[in-house]
């Protein structure tokens, strides 16, 4: 992979020449004021322009730096530790595909590897509609393995046919996997009292998904 | 233990019971108005002590005895709330939150009013964002209800609290890193001493709990430590959620009574083996516990005696493997998780993780030869004991494990893959493998 060396500032962006959208700002200095040191603010603040901005742009990075009074070296160092940041140009959806070991055993490589088709990129890619596919470490959703974060929100258990409909359901702008969001599972004991079935989730055996 | 004796998962899928509204309606809060009407700081202290209550985030430290290492006076002092739940296997803390946040926020509430602590986070990973959207929500419910702030309820004492997200660093779990994450850092371990419990976050006095674990402590001054107690067994008090994932018919969280004979928890619970196949090796307590096998499934699960045989209750999650897996591809995908996560401060995690992925990729690919286990195995000893965190540990308990208790099952894929390969095959494979070590020790 070629990436341009990038250089980023260690003088403190001036605000005056600095344009920050309305809301950015004031979510910045809110959240600021919400910790004893502003500096505990930095990664929140850094997800907040991330949204922003679709990615940690050159732009967003100098934006939090011109708020907050940091230097925007001091900003890149903390964001290159954390997995969510993205400092190379992301898409607008985003999929985290979990692999790690327990969605691995229930097939989580061969979900990923139809979902690489089906989005049209290889891991880490983003397609030409802005679609960003990665494999992500365990996302804490092992009870729906193998498992799916789209837009922050988990899908599964998934099949493979399951990885089509994902990214249809993305592209067609619907609720992705409709019957296999996580937020209308019921706990484990009630969940399989009725068989896998519940109201709005259904993982039964020829359960629509 | 049936499910009406369930405490943290009592009436979880109650519609709703996320909003303040139907909690109190349950019942909730009433014991934080009873508290701070009747009890005294040290009172709820040694109701906590009493419990026996241990730390459900991994460590399974006295949660009393912690919250009492912190001094007295009247410094700013911090409640650190663990909800970076990242150890793969676990999942338990993201349904407390999700469906019941109030619980934890009370809990957090007297938990800081036993300990005299007046600013209080919940530090979430960043991945959780439907979680803390669910937190958010109800911290600021109970904002607006006068639970949280100055002078709660005009008791004199007052407690912040602030919902911060991560942004996706496994290591930030470990609670020192937590804490310089927290700060805005890079989320490296910090050398102990000193303990959080004096020089914590921001240098102040901090208390460091996971999220089960504070979500437990509402109902020990309901019920009273001595008879919460009485639940579990004399050293491993009260229930527990176990987070059952793997290759089981009916994964989930499951509430149970510490001690509980684990084969009760994998055959009755979670439903035993997918049709068709059988246990082969199990996971007690996330994926870095050393792996267990079915001679061990009458064991109870409790904190001693998962330890005794080994290996850890750790987080309580359990993660089953059967017959149809191999045991190289686990110890493969578990060696580059911690691989990954390890956060490079101390050479023989960053480095002994990262050669053993390249030995086991070498078994793998049936490149290696017997020798290169022993070589594992050393490796994963020399990590052990010597880093600033345990988690290069993390790495070389179920490395190690694996390569001990299924060294035929090894042996056996090293013939099995070196036969598959043609020369030619190996030439190139060995040129890229030296290629790449090149390009490492460069
Ligand atoms: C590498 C590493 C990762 C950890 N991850 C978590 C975690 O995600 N959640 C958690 O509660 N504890 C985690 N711990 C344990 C914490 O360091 C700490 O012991 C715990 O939060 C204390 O809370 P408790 O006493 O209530 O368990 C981790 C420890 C290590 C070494
Ligand atoms: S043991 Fe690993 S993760 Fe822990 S401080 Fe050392 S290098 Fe970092
Ligand atoms: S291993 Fe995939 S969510 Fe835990």
């Amino acid at each position: 992979m070629t990436r341009e060396a990038r250089r980023f500032e260690d003088t403190i962006p001036q605000l005056a020449d600095t344009p920050v959208p309305d809301d950015l700002k004031a979510w910045i200095i809110d959240r600021m004021e919400m910790y004893p040191d502003k500096k505990s603010a930095i990664i929140p603040c850094l997800m907040a322009a991330q949204k922003t901005h679709g990615w940690l742009s050159p732009e967003a990075v100098d934006q939090v730096a011109a708020v907050m009074k940091l230097t925007p070296a001091q900003l890149v160092s903390v964001a290159s530790f954390y997995d969510m940041f993205e400092l190379e140009p992301s898409g607008n959806r985003t999929i985290y595909m979990c692999t790690n070991i327990s969605c691995m055993l229930r097939g989580a490589d061969a979900v990923m590897e139809e979902l690489e088709r089906q989005v049209g990129v290889k891991n880490g890619g983003v397609s030409e509609d802005g679609i960003f596919l990665r494999n992500f470490e365990c996302l804490g959703a092992c009870d729906i393995a193998p498992m799916a974060s789209v837009d922050g929100h988990f899908v599964g258990p998934l099949t493979v046919e399951d990885a089509k409909t994902l990214v249809e359901d993305i592209r067609a702008g619907r609720e992705v996997l409709a019957k296999k969001q996580l937020s209308r599972r019921p706990v484990a004991a009630t969940l399989w009292q009725n068989g896998g079935r519940a109201e709005g989730y259904d993982v039964s055996e020829g359960g629509e998904s | 233990m049936s499910y009406s004796d369930e405490l943290l998962f009592d009436n979880i899928d109650e519609p709703n019971l996320k909003s303040i509204e139907v909690y109190e309606q349950r019942g909730g809060y009433d014991e934080l108005k009873r508290v701070l009407r009747e009890l005294p700081p040290e009172t709820v202290l040694n109701e906590l002590q009493a419990s026996g209550l241990r730390g459900r985030g991994g460590a399974g430290f006295a949660m009393g005895t912690k919250a009492g290492f912190l001094p007295k006076g009247d410094m700013d002092k911090y409640l650190c709330c663990n909800a970076d739940e990242s150890e793969p296997g676990t999942f338990k803390d993201r349904e407390l939150m999700q469906k019941n946040p109030h619980q934890l926020i009370e809990g957090m509430i007297i938990a800081s009013f036993a300990a005299g602590i007046n600013k209080a986070f919940i530090y979430i990973r960043g991945e959780y964002e439907d979680q803390a959207d669910v937190l958010e929500a109800a911290a600021k419910e109970a904002y607006d209800k006068g639970y949280l702030g100055e002078n709660i309820l005009g008791s004199g004492f007052g407690v912040s609290l602030v919902v911060h997200r991560g942004a996706g660093a496994y290591i930030c779990g470990e609670e020192t890193a937590l804490l310089d994450s927290l700060e805005g850092k890079r989320g490296n371990p910090r050398l102990k001493p000193p303990f959080p419990a004096n020089a914590g976050l921001f240098q102040g006095p901090t208390l460091i709990n996971n999220v089960e674990t504070l979500s437990n402590v509402a109902h020990i001054t309901k019920m009273g430590g001595a008879k919460y107690a009485e639940i579990g067994t004399e050293k491993s008090t009260g229930t527990k959620l176990v987070s059952i994932s793997g290759c089981v018919q009916k994964p989930g969280n499951y509430e149970i009574e510490l001690g509980t004979p684990s084969r009760e928890l994998l055959f009755d619970l979670a439903g035993g083996p997918l049709p068709g196949r059988e246990f082969k090796a199990w996971f007690p307590g996330g994926s870095s516990s050393p792996v267990l096998t079915p001679a061990e499934f009458d064991l109870p699960y409790d904190f001693d005696s998962i330890a005794a045989a080994g290996s850890m209750l750790g987080s309580g999650a359990i993660i089953m493997i059967d017959d149809s897996v191999s045991m190289v591809d686990v110890a493969l995908r578990t060696a580059k998780f911690y691989k990954h996560e390890s956060c490079g401060k101390c050479t023989p995690c960053r480095e002994g993780t990262s050669w053993t992925v390249k030995m086991l990729q070498r078994v793998e690919d049936g490149l290696a030869t017997p020798m290169d286990l022993d070589i594992i195995e050393s490796v994963c000893d020399q990590i052990m004991g010597n880093c600033l965190c345990v988690l290069g540990d993390a790495m070389a308990m179920p490395v190690s494990s694996m390569v001990k208790k299924f060294r035929p099952e090894f042996e056996a894929h090293i013939e099995a893959a070196r036969l598959k390969r043609t020369p030619l095959d190996e030439a190139t494979l060995a040129d890229e493998l030296n290629l790449a070590e090149m390009a490492t020790s460069a």
